[in-house]
Parts: structure tokens; sequence; C-alpha cells
């Protein structure tokens, strides 16, 4: 198959490290190799963090270059723009509609940009914007943005439902499986 | 089937298939997760040790016991362990001792990015650099080999990358090691003149003889395809050169010291051009330029940061950049003290007060930061209380009543101590604040001597700060609740004045401990007049909205520090 790369970024503490195992387990699935790549420490603390996932027959780098991202999941919009150079043209951005102000601007130092979904589509990627805490509160608990986001990402994957929803049930922890299932769900459907 | 397991998870694992029974360590990033994950099997006894010097003290005492053991850090945490490393290189070994250290190229969580593989090189000592979790579970069994049989510790040496990277592994069950026998053998055990005299040509022998066998132990792998093109290279560099140049030649190294000659000699002999592509300093390059092969490295690539297939393949040649949508300029997001955190109120007092602050390494580090910015300096773990003693030798008693020196309860009992003891020993007056929240925060919530808990949460002997700072000859030692900026602020004042040392311990547990439920603050949009003094203490669940303060109700944990700095009664507790 033909390497998949995504790219996962979000705010420090928002579970994107979950996200990144989760489409890492995708390789038991796919019988592919798979290469992730993490940021701990000192980024996490409110931070903004990045995290790959490549998937293909032969994965050499964990790293994902400027212009080589198929994919990229962003928890936040500001962070979908920072990090949309990464994507290549005509790639696809899942980007969850929260915004959560970084410290320039509750300092008054900077001003949260506006019309963040705008600057996506006028870079040419595909944007698929979700409304990621709604699906994840209808579907019983806030804490499931990651996986009605991870829905929405597999959809525009093409990766069939079952597959994904039996990976997440391999990763997270078993008394939340089916919560996590039923955001999962709610993401994928749209 | 293959597991994918993240690079420090697979150093666990192979220890543990290399029947390891001891693992200390301090926990440092891209370290941690190796001593946490070594925890989780029942076989090995594994442990936070007070700092890395002790840890690796405590590993070689297991070596020396029989045992297989295996010591975890940092980069920055081997300068800490280099007294006894250099000297456990003339002893060598008993049971076989894996010394694990994780360097940061780009310093995603470092003060400096210094490379460790010099230390293989100072101190005589094979080097083995894995590049992906399989090799990092290989090498670890093989690290113990190498060990054993050339009666010598042996370094392993990750990077970030590798140490927080997933990818597949193969396990294999566990091999069980027969505790070898003690014997006393001062030749060989106690390191003074006489013996270490002659240790010192065990040494230069065991290199020797490594060296001439550098090439069967076979831990390099070449690939031979354009031979116009040939690079030399290891751990994770050798990942970006075959996304680069999937067609070049490739001899990648897993032996960094000694380095396997007989095969570089080989490989160069049959490439036109040679380059080395190595993170960091030019440790391979420099051996190979001694050696008089033509070879080309650090005048196309930086000594700084990490590298990508991108640079590589700008610098030698080979695919193109790929196009990309624009960059766009936005507002930074740097990390921040998490909602809640007890330093926060801890620096915004420190700040108002217009006082120096020696700082020291942790999360508290982040006080350096807008709008807090109340840090003067940062060095190295424990540096804070010399560097204030120090400031007031230079500059006199007066410094003294401006200065405090700020640091945690993990990083005082790493090598705060000692500073303390030189503080009063010394006859200064600084005052030390130890901001005391229960636990290791950086790293992932670490549990140390001071909280009473061992590495799996279970109850162990606690060291009570107040007990250990008047022991160490402090007369004027005080504990605070740093939420309470009143009592705080004259606790610091009091310190200040003071004709000795003082010792404040600003005490209440990291905010992502707590389990109580959160109830955020409500905020008065009638009463609030729109001051923004409750921004300063530059809290991220308080946002400025132009017009109004707003309140981010998914981050507020409740703590009420914002309300303590409104003068009109607009911020109240949640309910």
């Amino acid at each position: 198959m033909k390497t998949i790369r995504i790219l996962i970024t979000g705010v420090g503490g928002q579970g994107t490290l979950l996200a990144s195992r989760v489409l890492g387990g995708l390789a038991g699935e796919l019988g592919c190799d798979v290469k992730v790549s993490e940021v701990h420490g000192m980024a996490q603390r409110g931070g903004s963090v990045v995290t790959y996932v490549c998937l293909g027959d032969h994965v050499a780098s964990p790293l994902i270059e400027q212009g080589e991202a198929d994919f990229l999941l962003a928890f936040e919009q500001l962070e979908a723009v920072r990090y949309m150079h990464m994507v290549r043209p005509g790639g696809t951005v899942v980007v969850n509609t929260q915004t959560i102000a970084p410290m320039p601007v509750i300092t008054g130092a900077a001003a949260y940009p506006e019309g963040l979904l705008d600057t996506l589509q006028e870079a040419g990627l595909k944007v698929v914007a979700v409304d990621a805490l709604r699906l994840a509160e209808q579907a019983g608990n806030a804490r499931t943005v990651n996986t009605a986001l991870m829905g929405a990402l597999a959809r525009q994957m093409e990766v069939p439902q079952e597959v994904m929803l039996r990976t997440l049930a391999r990763i997270v922890p078993e008394k939340t499986v089916e919560v996590n299932q039923a955001a999962f769900r709610l993401g994928y459907e749209g | 089937m293959k597991e994918l397991y993240l690079g420090n998870q697979a150093i666990a694992r192979g220890a543990w298939e290399a029947g390891v029974r001891v693992v200390s360590a301090y926990p440092g990033t891209p370290s941690t997760e190796i001593t946490e994950f070594a925890a989780t099997y029942p076989e090995i006894y594994a442990e936070w040790a007070p700092n890395e010097k002790v840890a690796l003290e405590v590993a070689f005492g297991a070596s020396l016991g029989g045992a297989r053991a295996m010591v975890c850090m940092k980069h920055v945490g081997l300068n800490v362990a280099a007294d006894p490393l250099f000297t456990a290189a003339y002893t060598g070994v008993n049971g076989g001792l894996v010394i694990v250290v994780a360097d940061d190229p780009g310093m995603h969580s470092s003060q400096n990015e210094q490379d460790s593989r010099y230390y293989a090189r100072s101190a005589h000592l094979p080097l083995l650099e894995p590049a992906n979790s399989a090799e990092c579970l290989e090498f670890v069994r093989r690290a113990f080999e190498i060990s054993e049989e050339y009666d010598t510790p042996v370094l392993l040496r990750t990077t970030t990358r590798v140490s927080h990277s997933r990818s597949l592994v193969e396990l294999s069950p566990r091999q069980e090691q027969p505790l070898k026998a003690y014997q006393k053998d001062i030749a060989k055990n106690v390191m003074m003149p006489a013996m270490a005299k002659g240790r010192h040509l065990a040494v230069e022998a065991r290199e020797k003889r490594l060296a001439a066998q550098a090439q069967e132990l076979g831990l390099h792998s070449v690939r031979f395809g354009d031979t116009k093109v040939g690079i030399i290279t290891s751990g994770i560099a050798s990942c970006y050169v075959d996304e680069a140049l999937p067609e070049a030649s490739v001899l990648k190294l897993g032996l960094i010291n000694p380095l396997p000659m007989k095969a570089i000699h080989e490989f160069a002999r049959r490439v036109e051009k040679l380059y080395v592509v190595e993170e960091l300093e030019p440790v391979i390059e420099e051996q190979l330029k001694a050696a008089g092969l033509s070879v080309k490295g650090k005048e196309l690539f930086s000594v700084q940061g990490e590298y990508t297939a991108q640079a590589i393949a700008q610098a030698i040649g080979g695919r193109q950049p790929a196009a990309h949508p624009p960059v766009a300029s936005v507002p930074g997001r740097p990390p921040v003290m998490c909602p809640g955190c007890p330093h926060r109120g801890v620096f915004y007092t420190l700040k108002s007060m217009g006082l120096t602050v020696t700082g020291d390494i942790g999360c508290y580090t982040l006080g350096a930061a807008a709008p807090l910015a109340a840090i003067d300096a940062c060095l190295c773990m424990g540096a804070s209380i010399g560097m204030a003693q120090g400031m007031e030798l230079a500059r006199g008693r007066d410094q003294a009543r401006r200065t405090v020196a700020v640091i945690g309860d993990s990083t005082f009992i790493h090598s705060g101590m000692t500073g303390l003891a030189e503080m009063s020993y010394n006859g200064g007056h600084g005052t030390v604040l130890i901001l005391d929240n229960s636990t290791t925060g950086m790293t992932g919530h670490q549990n140390n001597p001071t909280n009473g808990k061992n590495i799996h949460g279970d109850p162990a002997p606690k060291i009570d700060l107040d007990t250990l700072c008047r022991a160490l000859g402090v007369p004027d030692v005080a504990t605070v609740d740093p939420f309470d900026l009143k009592g705080l602020k004259a606790a610091i004042q009091h310190a200040l004045d003071f004709d000795g040392v003082s010792v404040i311990i600003a005490r209440r547990p990291c905010a992502l401990l707590s389990k109580a439920p959160v109830k955020p603050i409500r905020l008065d949009a009638e009463k609030c007049r729109k001051c923004r003094a409750c921004m300063r203490i530059g809290c991220p669940a308080l946002v400025d909205k132009g017009d109004h303060i707003a309140v981010d109700t998914t981050l507020c944990t409740g703590c009420g520090l914002c309300g303590e700095l409104c003068a009109f009664g607009a911020i109240e507790k949640g309910e």
C-alpha cells in the first residue's frame, strides 16, 4: 500500500496521544508497517503539540515533513493553521471547531486570528470542520472529543468503520469502550 | 504478531527479556518511560532514585552482587552520574550493567543539547545506538551480552525521536539469568591508586580487544545501491537517510564506540563520495578523518537541532522537497503552567516584590515566561541555591535581601540539599523557596522521597522537608500554602529580613493530581471593572475578549487565585 501520513496537532492535554496510539494501532488491522512519533515533557503543558503517524508497506522515517501529510487532524483551529504547510497540496484537514487562546492572546500581546477555517480553504486544502465537543457530549462524555474527531478522520481516510471500532476497543480503557465507540460513530456519520 | 512499542517501552522489554533484575533511575525527558515500563514487570525490581549518580551506584552495586542491572537517564543526568561512570569503566562488572542515556537534539524538553557519545569516548566504554523500537529491544539484549563478555558497563544511547517513537517489535520470552557468584576482589573493585593503575591497563586492553572484534559483533548493516554516494550514519539519522536517499549506498552503524573500522574502510573503498550523517557533534566524522578517510559531514550539516529527510536530500542531492501550502504566521503557543497550578501565585508574588530569582529545573521553570517572567537564571538541577549564595558573595548581604532561590521538592532531594548545606555552612543569608507539589511534575508525575510513595504508588518512608532543612543547619523554616498570597508574601519578607538562611516550603499538591470535583469560578460581569488585574497571573482559563473577561469553564479548576487579585469582588469561587 501507498504510505499514508497523518499529522495530529492540538494543545497539550487535549488527548492527541491517544489518537496517535489508535491510528498507529490500525497497522495491526491493515497488516502494514507503522511509525508514530510523539512529543512528551515540556510541550505537554498547554503548549502546541504535534504527533506523526505513518502507515505503509515500509515506513523509513517517523517524521512527516513540509508538504507531506495526507491528513491533518487538528484538535484546535489555530493549531490547524499553524501546521497547514505540513499538508500536501489538496490534502485533507479534519479540524475541531473549538478554539483555545494561547498565552500571547491571554496577555493581550496578540489577537486570536479570525477566519481560520477560510485560511485553510484558501490554501487549497479540503476542510472538514467538526464540532467535536458537541458530538462528545452527545455521546455522553465530553472527554471523547478525540474519538469523535477520529471518526470524522476515518471517514475521510476511507477506513471501514468496523476496522477502526475494533482498533479502538483494543486500545482505550475497557470501561470507556462503549462511550468512545458511540463518539466515534457520531464523528464518522458526521 | 508484531506489537507497536514506544522506543522506551522496547528498552524496558529488552531488559526484561535479558533477565534484568534491577532498574534504577531518576526521571528525565525523554528517558522517563523506560523505568515506568520496567516497573510493570514483576521480575524486575524498579525504583526512582534521588538522582542519577545514586541510580548508577545502585545499578553498579546490583551488578557487583551478580545481577543484571540497568540504569536510565537523560543526557544531562549522565553529567550527574559521570563520577561513578568513569571509574565503573575501570572496575568492570559482575552481572551485566547497561547505562541508558537519552539525548535530546532540538531540545524538546532540555536545557542543552550535549552529545552523550563523547562520554563513551572519554570513559572508554562501548556505546550502542538503536534507530527504532525493534533495535531498542535487540540492542539492550546485545548490550548485556557485551557487558558480561568484555567485563564492562555498556552505554545505550537513544535520542528523543527513538525514545518517543512507536514502531513494530517482535517479542521473545524472558531468559532468566542466574545470579552470578560474588567474590571479594579488591584489585578489581577497590579503586585507589595502586589498584586503579592495574585496572587502567585492563581498560586499554579491553578497548583494543573490542575494537578488533567490533566487526564481528555485527551491529552494523550495509546496503549497496548507487555507489556514487556512500553514507555512514546511525540511529534516527539513518531513518532520515533511508527516506531521503533510498537508492544510495548506506553503512548504518549500531556500535558507535569503538567504531567497526574494518567495515568502514571496506565500505569507503566501494563508494565514490563518502558522507557522514549524524545529529549533534561530529563524533563519527572526526574519527574517520583521523583515520585518513576523505569524508564530508559537518561542512554540510549543523551541529544543532534535529535533521530531516528534506535537509539531507538538499545537502547531498536526492528527492526534491515537496510542494506545500503557505506557512501561516499565527500567535505562538508556548507551554504554560496549568490552570490551578500552585506555582502560579508564587511567581506572581516574587514578581510583584521585584526580587531577583534564581530558578531550577521543573514545571516551575515556566515562571520565567511572560506574563509572570519572574526568574532571572536557570542552569541545571539544584543550581538555584548555589547561584543565590554566589550572588550574595559577589554583591554582599544586601543582595541576599533581594534574592530568592526557587526549587521543587524532587529537585531539592536530587541536588538541592548540598546547595543548602553550602549556604548554611558558609554563613549565607539566603532565602530558599521549596515548591512542594508532592510529585515530580514536568516528567509526568513520578513519586519521590518526599511524598511517601514508591514507584508503584505504594506507601514508602517519607522524608520530611522541614526536619531535613533544619538538620542541614537552617534555623528559620516555615511552611505556607501558595494559594494564600498574603501569607506567602509575609513569609518571604520575613525570610529576606532574617539574619541567616531561611527556607519556606510552599506546599500544595500539583493541580493535575487533584481528584476533587472541579467547580469553575464565577465572574460577575456587573461587578467587573475590566481592570485586568486578574490577567496578571497568566492563567489559561481567563480569556480577554476585548470588551469583557471570560472564563473558559473547560479549563478552570476553580482554584480562586484570580479572585485574590480582584479588588471589586467580581470573582467568586464556584459551588
